[in-house]
């Protein structure tokens, strides 16, 4: 064999052996673990920490919100819709406070009229004409409108 | 948010309807430059293959120039690609855990093999006894450079050189289709993804590719002329008039299967067709049919054409020839632009446009990718120096 | 020319450093240290997600894509989306107007008055998880995946952030997180269904239109939905795979 082939392959050899090495150092752990990607991955976004803690556990010490809210047509609205996320208080409420009434614009974003807005599945009311600059809570009561 | 102040802009700018996320043009001008540069490798290298394997004779001045203009362009080719990763100091996962289903994970490795096995070798089998006699020409830091260039392969006897040459041939011919895979796979990159009906297409890495090998020779053409006035070298009229005439031959046949692709497009008219026929004639109207179109291919076709039955005197061919190159590369710089961010502009709900502007500026995609545009012709200069083709010995094997 | 000496000397440099590069690839092709790690079982158990959106119920409040953004962190500006709701409306004269007024988080106003409106209808957008995902299929590295419920999901300390899955997609549900340099797309709330608590979006939603389940459970809630419904998926062309279903698409909706 020519010397430059010789010389070449050796070249090529050690190249491709750099690359082995490589990629045995480099790739990571739980690599091929359930499919070409890291197993791990798997782990690592079920970690996240959950912001919304849903209705039943705000009704472990708000029984009586929750009792009164089953009665009308807001029963299945979660209550951290109009609330917001409720994991900071679970944990510590004394010192975490919920968001209350957001006024009128907050409740108009459900109950605006819109054509494309399912009429038998929402009833909605004209801005303008129904009490333009009074707040909802006047006349309504959230829980049980 | 001066970060975001684009993105507010093209959000005062839509056109119609679009998905809220496709208000970012994800691949911006530096995805514009990776095809190109890629393209100009390509392109560089068959002009050099014309003359080991079809026997274009009257290429041979320029054999070498187009070679290592292909070796300096392919070093930059990764850099717009990685300059534009949203976590750059990851790109060796590409290499160390390819998803070997996805054509960018597989074009890692045919640009490694293009690079190492194609150019490299084929460049090293043309020049290795040069660099050995260099070797024991130059003292110090040189010789030992040289030497270790040549992989202390010190052999200068006629059989060693036959055989550089038989290698040298294997490889070129190795090279041609390592060349249309190089470049057919850029344009397979986009071609495969068929979310997006501008790229979407078969053509698309027979299109790539013809406008890649278009853009090369008009480089080596360009390269040659400005090399050969900077060294004060009397230009082979013969070898740029037969590059001219290759230009020529592959300008018309680039310029046939891009016109198919429209025609056939149009043709059809199948949905996507109402959104992307707005988008051609309004959002790309420039860059398209006066860049790409025009510059880049009518007026280089015509003059090249014109060329080939009526021969003016040297002087005014040299500044014709000048002119077309740069036509050429403007050009086709422009298809890619049309291409790559012409198929983001248009929503994929088809109901609408969002917008790119350029930051001339101050725009860190307009200074890096005039960076890796510019960074080659540094590097060909020093390989211009390190292994000049005005300096070689005649191979009289 | 000393030729044998150097040749000697150089000859077992290069032997030397042959075989050391043999070994090296023999050890890296024998990889002694996976044997020791055990297996995992997957977390799958056996379920393969979808979801259905009922159309017919959507009143445009915007729970869905407020609630997502606030559990998932999806940066507030600048405005992208991890799932929005569109507005249509075919006004008499044919002309097709679609918005999506900040993802339509704040609610929607109506464009044009109601005696020039032939349709209108909202439609809700997300991920569709698709089984034969083209977003997973082009990602370089594998970062982007489909988990063994039958999530796509991305692996946020993995990705490159090269935006290849962002065009792939036909749907439009990607965006690359211009803080992080990585892609980020709806999860279906993984790791809240690891917790036994539904997605922000499905508790969000006041009248229930949204709904999701194990399709290889036919009792299931959606499994009901789709039998008993006319449900089709977004772009059935692309061959995706799509496990989004909707009840009363209207063809006008791309």
């Amino acid at each position: 064999m020519p010397v430059q082939v010789r010389r070449l392959l050796l070249v090529f050899a050690v190249f491709i052996g750099l690359m082995l090495v490589l990629k045995y150092f480099l790739t990571p752990e739980s690599w091929r673990e359930y499919g070409p990607y890291r197993g791990n991955a798997l782990l690592e976004i079920a970690e996240k920490e959950a912001k919304y803690v849903e209705m039943e556990t705000c009704a472990m010490c708000h029984d009586s919100i929750a009792e009164i809210k089953t009665q009308g047509n807001h029963k299945s609205i979660q209550c951290e819709i109009c609330h917001g996320p409720g994991y900071k208080h679970a944990d510590d409420p004394e010192n975490n406070k919920m968001e209350l009434y957001q006024g009128r614009q907050f409740c108009l974003r459900c109950h605006t009229k819109n054509a494309a807005s399912p009429k038998n599945i929402i009833k909605q009311i004209d801005a303008v004409e129904h009490n333009e600059g009074e707040e909802c809570i006047t006349c309504h009561n959230p829980h049980q409108p | 948010m001066n970060k975001y102040e684009s993105l507010y802009e093209a959000l005062a700018n839509l056109d119609g309807f679009i998905y809220p996320n496709e208000i970012a043009l994800n691949w911006d001008l530096l995805i514009v430059m990776y095809p190109y540069i890629t393209g100009l490798v390509a392109g560089a290298f068959i002009l050099a293959s014309l003359n080991r394997v079809f026997a274009i004779k009257a290429l041979r001045p320029t054999y070498e120039i187009s070679l290592l203009t292909a070796l300096s362009f392919m070093l930059v080719a990764t850099m717009p690609l990685i300059s534009h990763l949203g976590q750059p100091l990851r790109f060796y996962e590409m290499l160390i855990t390819p998803h070997l289903t996805s054509a960018m994970a597989i074009f890692g490795f045919v640009y490694l093999w293009y690079l190492m096995v194609v150019l490299l070798l084929e460049i090293w089998f043309d020049y290795r006894y040069d660099m050995v006699i260099w070797s024991q020409q130059k003292k110090g830091f040189m010789k030992f450079f040289y030497k270790a260039l040549s992989l202390w392969v010190s052999d200068t006897s006629k059989e060693s050189r036959k055989t550089d040459e038989k290698l040298g041939y294997f490889i070129t011919v190795i090279g041609i289709p390592s060349a249309f895979l190089l470049h057919g796979y850029v344009g397979f990159i986009f071609g495969s993804i068929k979310a997006n009906p501008w790229w979407s297409t078969v053509m698309m890495p027979v299109i790539f590719l013809f406008s890649a090998m278009v853009s090369g020779i008009a480089l080596v053409m360009f390269i040659y002329m400005a090399v050969s006035y900077l060294r004060k070298m009397k230009i082979d009229m013969n070898a740029l008039d037969t590059i001219a005439k290759y230009l020529f031959y592959i300008l018309i046949l680039d310029f046939t299967l891009e016109s198919l692709d429209q025609i056939h497009r149009i043709y059809e008219a199948d949905e996507s067709f109402d959104i992307l026929k707005l988008l051609v004639r309004s959002k790309l109207f420039f860059t398209f049919f006066i860049m790409q179109i025009g510059t880049g291919t009518l007026i280089p076709i015509t003059t090249l054409g014109f060329l080939q039955f009526k021969k003016p005197r040297e002087k005014i061919r040299k500044i014709l020839y000048l002119i077309i190159s740069i036509c050429v590369l403007v050009g086709i710089f422009y298809m890619r632009w049309n291409v790559v961010i012409g198929g983001q502009l248009f929503s994929k709900s088809f109901y609408g446009f969002t917008s790119y502007k350029v930051n001339l500026i101050g725009g860190s995609d307009v200074s890096l990718s005039l960076l890796w545009f510019i960074v080659p012709f540094f590097i060909l200069a020093f390989l211009l120096w390190l292994l000049p083709p005005w300096k070689k010995h005649a191979a009289d094997i | 020319m000393s030729i044998e000496k150097d040749d000697f000397s150089r000859r077992d440099f290069i032997k030397s450093s042959g075989m050391f590069a043999g070994g090296l690839v023999l050890v890296s092709l024998l990889n002694p240290l996976k044997l020791v790690f055990a297996t995992k079982k997957p977390v799958g158990k056996g379920k393969w997600y979808g979801v259905g959106i009922d159309i017919e119920k959507c009143i445009g409040c915007g729970s869905c894509a407020r609630a997502c953004k606030i559990e998932n962190d999806v940066p507030k500006e600048p405005f992208f989306f991890r799932n929005w709701i569109e507005q249509y409306t075919i006004t008499n004269d044919g002309q097709i107007i679609v918005s999506s007024p900040n993802g339509g988080i704040d609610g929607f106003k109506q464009p044009v008055p109601d005696e020039e409106i032939y349709k209108t209808f909202f439609v809700p957008k997300m991920c569709n998880h698709c089984a034969k995902s083209p977003c997973t299929q082009v990602c370089p590295v594998g970062a982007s995946f489909e988990s063994p419920e039958g999530l796509a999901l991305v692996d946020q300390n993995y990705c490159i952030g090269c935006g290849y899955c962002v065009q792939a997609c036909p749907y439009g549900c990607r965006y690359i997180n211009p803080e992080k340099g990585v892609v980020d797309k709806c999860t279906l709330c993984y790791h809240r269904l690891e917790k036994g608590l539904d997605p922000a979006c499905m508790m969000a939603c006041p009248t229930g239109a949204r709904l999701y389940g194990d399709l290889n459970d036919k009792e299931s809630a959606l499994s009901v939905f789709i039998k008993e419904n006319n449900c089709a998926v977004l772009k059935p062309q692309l061959n995706t795979g799509s496990k989004l279903f909707y009840n009363a698409l209207s063809q006008e909706v791309h």
